[in-house]
């Protein structure tokens, strides 16, 4: 976060001219599109939840059910808000799920966890955000297209993961359960990491609609040439977006190793779709420029809730996947005509 | 060595007392009756097999080991090679890669190697090259998954999915019957389900808990993964309020598996693990865990590989068995692994 920071204190100056070059007029048009779309995704959710309750009245609705379709967001979901700023800021990151298994097992192996929980949280989030550091710099400063960048990531932070671990499962080991407790702690009924998730949206949620950091995201992803004119340092700004992404796998690394118990090479494996389609569906623009953090979580549920219906019905992985993809395909449908009729 | 002599006392106890597992397995599993028994030779106590013969080199290519079961298949092959003193062990870049595998072994056969190794990455795909390899006269030990060709190999040695089936159904069924159980919930949490391999376990499965009047409630596959593993049992627990037994395909996944079940603070069931990894020994062992037993698919078949190309490569035959050749199919026994038989087979587990 501390990257972060120096962005948010933009001069007065700055901050005026910043926001005048097409971004107010954008950001007008997107609260207005992106609350009717809000609309659409959460009565998606009923709609799911009126299936959930038809065919499985004793099961889907209990609070267990709830809680437990949370706790299966979360991890996912801190990536997700990661990836809604880099998206809005026109990029995208391929990387998300391999940098997160980098982290787990940066964060697992036994020298690291010789030194406690702490410091496992800490290698994590360090690891997640160098890792974005990375391709923020290869984008921003070494003019590399972001698709191409986080695909090298992805490839060499798995490769790396898989490297550090042996290609084994690391066990978070006996003396620091604490991390477990992340997971098996509940607090109001709710494991503690929902509350992590809770807090990451929040924070996220903040950071793009309250401050110059966000609307300078906004204007970079808009239209980076009048952003730079506007005395905005787009490549600082890139850059930060990546490891802020970073971040966030960082945080989910934490969260996954609190689920499963460990640090694996193969975790987050597809995270990266998964991610950029709830983005996606949330009606964030993949040309970047509009979005919504609470668009990307309430689509992110939407794939959540389906994946535990399907398993609630006994139904198996490929028809998830169908119907995973068609909602994809009408969500985009949908965010067309919805543009189109805001303009 | 000493870790060898270790497991060599094991073998040669339970031949001797006749309670070992593989002679055990010979007794309860027909069709791997006689291969069980012939793997365990080479270590046997004649020991004729052991003495040094002419010097061989032995070509291995095996996938990448993205999983702690083919990390212990590389790890077995290579400490099995080692305690020869007349075998050169040869082993190619492991890739998860067709392209690549076929490459390396067509590099494996230039090189002139006496025999020939290969855990194939799909046997369908690497067929062709293994193939070649005989064709050129080198004696190909095909590991696991089959070349469908019989002329691309000289012989298969690999493990039995669908007995893994039968020996958790059979597990499973006879403890619920036992109990009184009518209509159980049995919830079967499988590996990659597209896979052949996965198809032969659940049939297994299902056909032995047939004989017990029983079938499978629920089914979902993980994809071998610890994190999906977590995933789709969270999902289960919460479609079934009472469970009375689960089986998992695979104890890396079960890692997975059990965080959920913990987390989630369910205990009214059994569990059922596959592979034999050494966590889910330790966890049978405990006691105070759900999971009860493992199947075994076990990765030291590549350390009986290997032994099996050296035989083949200086023309010796297992000395068990009459025949004066290795024989040219080698299914192994699924084992069942329990609290009470838990700790002869813990040195043999592998670290997922």
């Amino acid at each position: 976060m501390t990257e972060v920071d120096p962005a948010t204190h933009a001069s007065p100056a700055e901050e005026a001219v910043a926001g005048r070059p097409g971004a107010p007029g954008r950001s007008w048009g997107w609260g207005r599109v992106g609350e009717a779309r809000h609309l659409g995704l959460v009565a998606a959710l009923v709609l799911l939840a009126v299936v959930g309750l038809v065919t499985r009245p004793d099961n889907f609705a209990t609070s267990s059910n709830l809680v437990s379709i949370l706790a299966l967001a979360s991890t996912i979901g801190v990536i997700t808000v990661g990836m809604t700023f880099v998206i809005i800021g026109g990029g995208i990151d391929l990387s998300v799920g391999a940098v997160m298994a980098l982290a787990s097992v940066w964060a697992t192996t036994l020298a690291t966890q010789s030194y406690g929980p702490v410091v496992m949280v800490v290698c994590a989030v360090l690891v997640g955000t160098g890792a974005g550091l990375v391709s923020g710099f290869l984008i921003a400063y070494g003019r590399m297209v972001p698709f191409i960048a986080t695909l090298a990531m992805l490839v060499a932070a798995r490769g790396l993961a898989q490297r550090m671990s042996g290609q084994r499962t690391q066990l978070v080991q006996a003396g620091n359960t604490a991390i477990v407790e992340l997971s098996t702690t509940r607090v109001l009924g709710l494991p503690l990491l929902v509350y992590v998730f809770a807090a990451v949206v929040a924070a996220g949620w903040v950071l793009l609609n309250r401050t110059t950091f966000g609307r300078r995201t906004f204007a970079v992803g808009g239209n980076p040439e009048a952003a730079r004119l506007a005395g905005i340092d787009v490549r600082r700004h890139t850059m930060v977006l990546y490891a802020l992404s970073g971040l966030c796998c960082g945080i989910a690394a934490v969260l996954i190793m609190a689920r499963t118990t460990t640090g694996s090479s193969t975790h987050g494996d597809l995270y990266e779709l998964d991610a950029i389609a709830a983005v996606i569906i949330g009606g964030t623009l993949l040309t970047g420029g509009r979005g919504s953090i609470i668009g990307s979580i309430l689509g992110l549920l939407i794939f959540t809730v389906i994946t535990n219906l399907f398993i609630l019905n006994g139904l198996n992985t490929s028809d998830q996947l169908v119907a995973k993809g068609l909602i994809i395909v009408v969500a985009v449908l949908l965010q067309r005509r919805s543009l189109r009729t805001s303009t | 060595m000493t870790n060898y002599s270790g497991r060599r006392g094991f073998l040669l106890g339970g031949a001797v007392l006749g309670a070992g597992a593989l002679v055990s397995a010979c007794t309860s599993n027909e069709p791997a009756a006689a291969p069980a028994s012939a793997a365990a030779a080479p270590s046997g106590p004649a020991g004729a097999n052991d003495a040094p013969g002419t010097a061989v080199t032995i070509g291995f290519s095996a996938p990448a080991a993205d999983h702690g079961w083919i990390a212990a298949i590389a790890k077995n092959a290579q400490s099995a090679a080692g305690r020869y003193s007349d075998v050169t062990f040869k082993p190619v870049e492991p890739t998860n890669d067709i392209n690549q595998q076929i490459s390396a072994v067509e590099s494996l056969i230039q090189a002139k190697v006496n025999a020939l190794v290969i855990l194939p990455n799909d046997g369908q795909q690497l067929n062709q090259v293994a193939r070649a390899a005989m064709d050129a006269g080198i004696p190909v030990i095909n590991l696991d998954r089959v070349f469908p060709d019989k002329l691309s190999y000289r012989t298969w040695i690999g493990g039995d999915n669908y007995g893994m089936g039968v020996a958790a159904g059979h597990f499973i069924g006879d403890k619920l019957k036992s109990s009184g159980a009518s209509n159980p919930v049995i919830v079967e949490i499988q590996g990659i389900a597209t896979l052949p391999l996965t198809q032969d376990r659940s049939k297994g499965f299902a056909d032995a808990l047939k004989t017990y009047g029983f079938s499978v409630t629920a089914q979902q596959d993980a994809k071998f993964t610890v994190e999906s593993g977590t995933q789709v049992a969270a999902n289960l627990l919460q479609a079934h309020k009472k469970i009375d037994a689960i089986w998992n395909h695979d104890d890396d996944q079960g890692i997975g598996v059990l965080a959920a079940i913990k987390e989630a603070g369910r205990d009214e069931f059994f569990m059922v693990g596959g592979a034999g990894s050494a966590n889910a020994m330790r966890e049978i062992q405990s006691g105070s865990s759900v999971l009860q037993a493992t199947v075994t698919y076990s990765p030291t078949m590549a350390a009986s590989a290997i032994r099996l190309a050296r035989l083949i490569a200086q023309n010796k035959g297992m000395s068990d068995l009459m025949e004066n050749e290795v024989p040219q199919s080698i299914t192994l026994a699924s084992e069942t692994i329990t609290k009470d038989n838990v700790a002869r087979y813990l040195p043999l587990g592998f670290e997922s």
